[in-house]
């Protein structure tokens, strides 16, 4: 997209901006940034800070447990994407329900448990559905389908999370977590920030207007990137542009895939089949409006009706400051588990599981070998 | 989780579509993207589509910061 001397100019129009602390939402983000060795050449005065924005992370530990318990129900046969098998629950994870004899499949698209319901037709299939709005819209679609073609044997526990709401909780002040350590050097409070890294692919979704109280509310510019380095690069550099004029407003940065307005389609799918309600982020806590359930016109392929299990709330792994990370409190590095307790192949928290968590990346990309 | 590639419609069917990127062909869901025709670009998420490319308004952006970038030099 640039040339090097683009680049350059770029970078070096940024750094005559103010100091700045931005937060990527998004944890395709992270990975971008951290991958792309993007922090490297930045100059000192852009500061580039995780967010909430891996749906794996924040996914409460009580519903994990949910969905192992369901996994090990008679005749359950539990479908789910990749990165959802491996986080720890508070016995063991999906991919270890599997090695004991639980079906646990996983997906690439949900579109294919229409397929495994049919093809199973004396089981029950259940899909464990998490993501943010740009994922949502697709399990709505697979529902309609469902309730269509009456798939008796298909539900749907639905974790989905939505993006607005938990801006606006990160932005309040909110209290310490229960089960946060208070060792840690900060478990309250919020985030120091001067602006927003759009999640490109959520805004494709839900277009820019829900996010325009960050501008008004809280004087925050925020700017929609693509996932290129360079895409990254131009948002950046229009945001700290922004701060240079005195500007708080929604841009776009990632015109090829994101219009003002989103994706209206997608929208009234998401509409027609869910309705918000409270949800439970991990180490966030609870936040009004920021989950979806089904409605009640599809309450049939709701695998909490069709499974009523009583799960008991789970305090998150002692030492694991994936909360603190996760509200930008506190970079990968600072939490005491990072590289020691806590890696990639024998990870603690959610956020060294997935692979768009902040410090599994920064393990990947930014660990300094010592 | 929000991981999403362009892909080319070379068929429509449908509800479904036949897309192509970097020359492997794959089926996808349109439930979301209903009124995209054969030629168009899409992005790809997770076997559907979610939103149509526009590469001229891409371009446009891009042409407005080379003007800055020439000005200002």
């Amino acid at each position: 997209m640039f040339s090097p001397l683009e680049r350059q100019w770029l970078l070096e129009e940024m750094g005559e901006g103010p100091p700045s602390r931005y937060m990527e939402v998004c944890g395709t983000h992270t990975v971008a940034i951290a991958r792309s060795g993007l922090k490297k050449v930045l100059p000192p005065t852009v500061r580039l800070i995780s967010g909430p924005g891996c749906p794996v992370c924040v996914t409460d530990q009580q519903d994990i447990d949910t969905a192992i318990a369901l996994a090990h129900e008679k005749g359950v046969l539990l479908a789910t994407f990749g990165d959802m098998a491996r986080v720890p629950g508070t016995n063991g994870s999906l991919a270890q329900a599997k090695a004991e004899g639980a079906d646990v499949r996983i997906l690439y698209s949900p579109f294919e448990a229409l397929r495994l319901a049919n093809e199973n037709p004396g089981r029950e299939a259940v899909f464990l559905s998490v993501g943010f709005e740009t994922t949502a819209p697709l399990i709505a679609a697979v529902v309609k389908e469902a309730a269509r073609l009456e798939r008796r044997n298909l539900s749907f526990l639905i974790l989905h999370k939505l993006l607005p709401p938990v801006m606006k909780a990160l932005l309040g002040d909110l209290p310490a977590m229960a089960g946060s350590d208070p060792s840690l050097p900060a478990t309250r409070g919020r985030p120091s920030l001067d602006g927003f890294l759009m999640p490109g692919h959520v805004c494709a979704i839900l277009g820019v207007e829900p996010f325009r109280f960050l501008g008004e509310r809280y004087r925050l510019p925020g700017v929609v990137a693509g996932f290129e380095a360079d895409d990254i690069l131009l948002a950046l550099w229009m945001l700290q542009r922004q701060r240079r004029q005195g500007r708080a407003e929604m841009e776009i940065a990632y015109r090829r895939a994101v219009r003002e307005e989103g994706n209206r389609t997608a929208q009234h799918l998401m509409e027609e089949v869910f309705q918000p309600v409270e949800a439970c982020w991990r180490g966030i806590g609870t936040v009004p409006h920021s989950g979806l359930a089904l409605r009640q016109a599809y309450s049939a392929y709701d695998a909490r009706i069709r499974f009523p299990l009583q799960v008991e709330p789970a305090p998150d792994p002692p030492g694991c400051a994936c909360g603190e990370v996760l509200r930008g409190l506190l970079s990968p590095p600072q939490c005491p588990l990072f590289g020691r307790a806590c890696t990639p192949q024998s990870p603690v928290g959610p956020c060294m599981v997935s692979s768009e968590g902040s410090c599994a990346a920064s393990y990947r990309y930014e660990r300094i070998c010592r | 989780m929000c991981l999403a590639i362009p892909a080319k419609i070379v068929e429509r069917d449908g509800a479904d579509a036949l897309v192509e990127m970097s020359g492997v062909r794959q089926r996808i869901r349109m439930d979301l993207l209903p009124a995209a025709i054969v030629g168009d670009y899409v992005l790809l998420h997770a076997g559907f589509a979610i939103a149509l490319m526009n590469e001229e308004e891409a371009q446009e952006t891009l042409d407005l910061l080379r003007e800055i970038d020439v000005l200002s030099s």
